[in-house]
């Protein structure tokens, strides 16, 4: 009886915990965006933050969509031959990458690379104490510190799901049209026709706007909430990327319901 | 909340006054109705074992922390009851040196210095330079204006942290354990700055620190915390020839005394099995 | 860095983001549904859809003319009501005839315009008159078998009709 007493109450603790460490996160996200007036007047500020973000994380999403697309074309290939539709492995490509894979992959990129780094810096700069530092030099450190990097992470990653997908296009292209031999005419003008701005683009640029919001809310928010110790940011660092991957895939689900509905 | 000690701030001799100030940290009470004044220009030490509550005396006095009874006034105001811009203006007369520097790591030493210039003031990037040099010089950093953070040494870090904390020429500066982990040239150097700073900027300083020997000799007044209370203050030659047990003990390093040296345990030798306790 | 050099790398990114976005959607996708071209609505009613949906295409002659832009069922006749918005470019006979069609063997379906020869033309808010409904493959299969039922009997009733005639009353 003792055992399953605990066990029990572990799991209650452990939602209740988490329910109240969302309230938690979300008040200091109300923050953020109440406070973000400087960040955005001192443009500055945020140019650095999305070269932190966007500018170093192009190679890895880069090199990731070539060779997702680079795939994509081979499998779509195998597929596609046994229905005789070989032609229509530029719609397969397409569609893919600027529906689904672009944006979650791309996310799911970002929040490894750009998210554990905002988290990790932030931790640190509380471990070192250097935010206490401006809060008694009256600069608030949410404004300064937290808002850029939060509207540099917003801002970039659109910009790297786009160039994800379009990488990843021209990774099905090589394999298809150039390694493979199918005609080039019909890989793009299938394509063309099968992809429609407003269904499949807008929605996934849609999708990825709304996953920049969850990846840097979540990295800003683990890095300002870590234990000022050195596992006190391990563990921050680890829950961002975590907390972020299993956000993206719900939301994901979530939105292509919303949005491909009846298609 | 008494109105008009915020219109009319009383203006004494002493920047900081601490009046009955309790406070508890979840449950646990940290101090226990302490009363603590620095008079303006002066240089004063708040000395303790550790966890005793020193560093907790700054938050408040920095309106980091709210005290649960009681009255922290600086500069006849009283912090904890300032609103959010207030406090922040408050703060523009404060300076703080944290324990281990608390640089800004992506930034260089210069702009460290810089920071509350460019934050705080629209003084033109020439004037900031010239200041900011001018600070470096005091601590005797100027060469290393270019160095990041992480190429200084403790001591040097501690140095530019001071040039940081009276950029803007504040009233008062709090230094928390300003001499831990130096060798004993960065000891001395980093002594004779605080003593050289105060009295020629005017300011009032308030030094957290274990180190006896060294901040004995350039303090004015010494406050000992121990359990949450005041247990002793005076002048430092007041302390050296203290007979309070306590302060005895701390100042000398004794071994045992009111902080024991072991820790509550049952009897030796029945531990041991010697001695049955029928 | 330079905040010279930092600038840089980022407007490159930027634009760079940019230029992804907008190749994606001028060189990757069509900007059908975003055309704001005119056009003109008109009714048509069906006795069977079958699989058309709203945005299904309207073809004449193969090329898409316009979008299936509502399907409503009337209570009254019985019938389906389909609203299609033709693009204004184009202009058809009022006696144009609309079929349910669909594309390959079992692909999706979508309504075909064979022009009339009136020479007034249809506008906003005209109603086609002829109209032909889907092909349902349930009624094709049945009206198969139905045929080869009917076609067997006449065969067996030659026989008969010989033992028959021996025995007259």
């Amino acid at each position: 009886m003792q055992p399953k007493k605990n066990i029990i109450s572990r799991i209650g603790h452990s939602v209740i915990d988490s329910i109240w460490m969302t309230g938690v996160a979300t008040r200091f996200l109300v923050q953020v965006l109440w406070r973000s007036g400087t960040s955005w007047l001192r443009f500055q500020l945020i140019i650095k933050e999305i070269y932190a973000s966007g500018v170093l994380s192009l190679v890895i999403i880069v090199v990731s969509g070539l060779f997702v697309g680079m795939v994509l074309g081979l499998q779509g290939y195998q597929t596609l031959q046994t229905y005789g539709s070989e032609q229509s492995l530029g719609v397969l490509v397409a569609l893919s990458l600027v529906r689904e894979l672009g944006p979650v992959v791309a996310g799911l990129l970002f929040a490894s690379r750009a998210g554990s780094a905002i988290t990790a810096e932030i931790g640190l700069m509380k471990t070192t104490e250097q935010l206490k530092a401006m809060e008694m030099m009256a600069v608030d450190p949410i404004a300064r510190i937290v808002a850029p990097r939060f509207w540099g992470g917003v801002i970039s990653m659109p910009l790297l799901a786009a160039i994800f997908s379009i990488v990843g296009v021209f990774g099905g292209y090589l394999v298809g049209v150039v390694l493979i031999g199918i005609d080039e005419g019909a890989f793009w003008s299938q394509m063309q026709a099968a992809v429609d701005v407003r269904e499949d683009v807008i929605n996934g640029v849609i999708k990825s706007v709304i996953f920049g919001f969850a990846i840097t809310s979540i990295a800003v928010f683990e890095g300002f909430d870590a234990k000022p110790t050195a596992e006190g940011i391990s563990r921050a660092t680890t829950r961002t990327v975590v907390t972020s991957s299993l956000a993206i895939l719900a939301l994901d689900f979530i939105l292509t319901a919303f949005m491909f509905r009846g298609i | 909340m008494p109105l008009e000690s915020l219109l009319y701030p009383v203006s004494t001799d002493n920047l900081i006054e601490i009046r009955d100030v309790s406070f508890s940290y979840r449950d646990r009470p940290v101090l226990k109705g302490v009363n603590l004044m620095a008079p303006r220009g002066k240089v004063i030490a708040i000395m303790g074992g550790s966890g005793c509550g020193k560093t907790t005396i700054l938050r408040l006095i920095g309106g980091q922390l709210r005290p649960s009874k009681g009255e922290v006034r600086v500069d006849g105001q009283v912090i904890h009851q300032l609103g959010v811009d207030d406090l922040y203006q408050a703060r523009r007369k404060m300076g703080m040196l944290f324990q281990f520097g608390a640089l800004f790591t992506d930034m260089s030493v210069f702009e460290n210095v810089a920071f509350q210039m460019r934050e705080h003031t629209n003084l033109s990037e020439c004037m900031i330079h010239d200041l900011v040099l001018m600070k470096l010089h005091a601590v005797g950093l100027r060469g290393a204006q270019n160095l990041m953070p992480h190429e200084l040494s403790g001591g040097m870090a501690r140095r530019v942290a001071l040039a940081r904390a009276v950029a803007l020429d504040p009233t008062l500066i709090m230094y928390d354990e300003p001499f831990t982990g130096l060798d004993p040239i960065s000891l001395g150097v980093i002594g004779n700055l605080i003593r050289r700073t105060t009295d020629a900027l005017g300011l009032t300083s308030i030094l957290v620190t274990h180190d006896v020997h060294e901040s004995l000799e350039i303090v004015d007044y010494v406050y000992f915390i121990s359990n949450g209370v005041v247990e002793a203050e005076g002048t430092p030659d007041e302390i050296r020839s203290t007979k309070l047990p306590f302060v005895h003990q701390f100042i000398h390093g004794e071994e045992d005394g009111p902080v024991p040296f072991h820790y509550p345990a049952p009897d030796y030798a029945a531990d041991l099995g010697l001695r049955s306790d029928s | 860095m330079e905040r010279a050099t930092l600038d840089f790398w980022v407007g490159l990114f930027v634009v760079a983001g940019l230029a992804a976005l907008f190749a994606l959607a001028l060189k990757v996708g069509n900007m059908n549904s975003l055309a704001t071209t005119q056009s003109y609505t008109v009714q048509a009613e069906f006795s069977n859809i079958g699989g058309l949906k709203v945005k299904a295409p309207i073809k004449s002659a193969g090329v898409v003319v316009g979008r299936v832009s509502d399907i409503r069922f009337d209570n009254q006749t019985f019938e389906a009501v389909v609203t299609m918005k033709l693009d204004k470019r184009y202009t058809f006979p009022k006696d144009t005839s609309a079929a349910i069609m669909t594309s390959g063997l079992l692909g999706e379906q979508y309504l075909g315009l064979d022009a009339g020869g009136d020479p007034k033309d249809l506008v906003d808010g005209d109603k086609i008159k002829l109209t032909q409904s889907a092909i349902v493959l349930e009624n094709l299969i049945s009206q198969f078998l139905y045929s080869k039922a009917s076609d067997a009997p006449k065969a067996d009733a030659a026989h008969v009709a010989t033992p028959n005639s021996g025995a007259q009353p």
